[in-house]
């Protein structure tokens, strides 16, 4: 059976942005973390999973998914770079600071994830 | 006879995926956005969120109100000759749209104190969030993976239609979904602005 890569990934990207509005609702104040750290908890969890799930998958098609993800992988750490800019820019600091990064790279992995993910099974279709 | 062969057996595109060219304008526009931001330059910021943002609706809703439509009426090789056309300008245009809309949307909503709590229409800007994850979501898992991928089938010796279609498919429903979600980004934007 596939692993359920795209809809998975929706799930952990749904948590990252779920997680980004809840403290940028907040703003300027400091908003509770705890509701923000379970977020990202369940976002990396969802991630993980759906990392693993695809690395046991057997015939995949890994050289097309490199080719693609690395790339993409490229195209994202410029546009997390841009974003990361913006939270130092506007004084983010401490531990709102980490939650926002470690939330920021879950969703700059998920990218690559997926688009390598759909274009490399493909090849094996 | 030998045109209807031909329609039949598309050529595959042999070229980048992305027009490397392309690349250029888009350096201009993200080195832009970042010295706007930088400099604190409101009528930057305006220009970039209003500009980005009436192009990034107006594609939206084209793409899934118009051309998706006429996508589903064409031919299979009519199809895979839009889209060779299409998708790799598509994938630049996009995120450079999206990039620059939010950017200078976000800094511009903390200028204008539109963020705080205290703003009497703040309700209305986390829904405009929540609009615009729900199109990040869509746009990021389905419509641009679908995008690449029937690049790379494109250029296969021997395309496959059927994996084409399925793709396109993906990508017409999809833009459908974003095309809706612009509909609720006109409603927020024109509510917040008056």
């Amino acid at each position: 059976m596939k692993p359920r890569v795209t809809q998975l990934g929706m799930v952990s990207i749904g948590f990252v942005a779920t997680g980004v509005i809840y403290l940028a609702a907040y703003l300027p104040k400091r908003a509770p973390l705890a509701p923000a750290v379970v977020f990202l908890v369940l976002a990396a969890a969802v991630f993980a999973f759906n990392a693993l799930s695809l690395a046991r998958q057997p015939g995949f098609a890994w050289w097309r998914f490199r080719q693609v993800a690395g790339w993409m992988t490229l195209v994202y750490l410029i546009v997390a770079g841009m974003l990361e800019f913006t939270f130092l820019y506007d004084h983010t600091r401490g531990p709102a600071l980490a939650i926002m990064t470690l939330l920021l790279a879950i969703f700059t992995l998920n990218v690559p994830l997926l688009s390598g993910w759909t274009v490399a099974h493909l090849e094996t279709d | 006879m030998a045109v209807a062969v031909a329609q039949e057996q598309p050529v595959p595109i042999t070229a980048p995926i992305i027009p490397v060219r392309g690349l250029f304008p888009v350096g201009v526009v993200l080195a832009g956005i970042v010295v706007t931001i930088g400099t604190n330059w409101t009528w930057g910021l305006d220009f970039f969120h209003v500009v980005g943002g009436g192009m990034w609706t107006a594609l939206d809703l084209f793409m899934g109100f118009v051309i998706g439509p006429i996508m589903r009426s064409l031919s299979i090789p009519a199809r895979i000759e839009l889209t060779k056309k299409l998708m790799p300008k598509m994938l630049l245009i996009m995120p450079t749209l999206v990039t620059m809309t939010l950017a200078a949307g976000f800094q511009l909503a903390r200028h204008n104190g539109m963020l705080e709590t205290s703003f009497s229409l703040h309700g209305w800007v986390v829904a405009s969030m929540i609009v615009v994850a729900v199109m990040a979501i869509v746009a990021l898992a389905l419509l641009q993976p679908a995008n690449i991928a029937v690049l790379f089938e494109l250029r296969r010796p021997q395309p496959r239609p059927e994996v084409v279609q399925r793709l396109m498919r993906r990508f017409i429903y999809a833009a459908g979904v974003t095309g809706a979600m612009q509909v609720a980004t006109l409603v927020i934007m024109t509510r917040l602005a008056s």
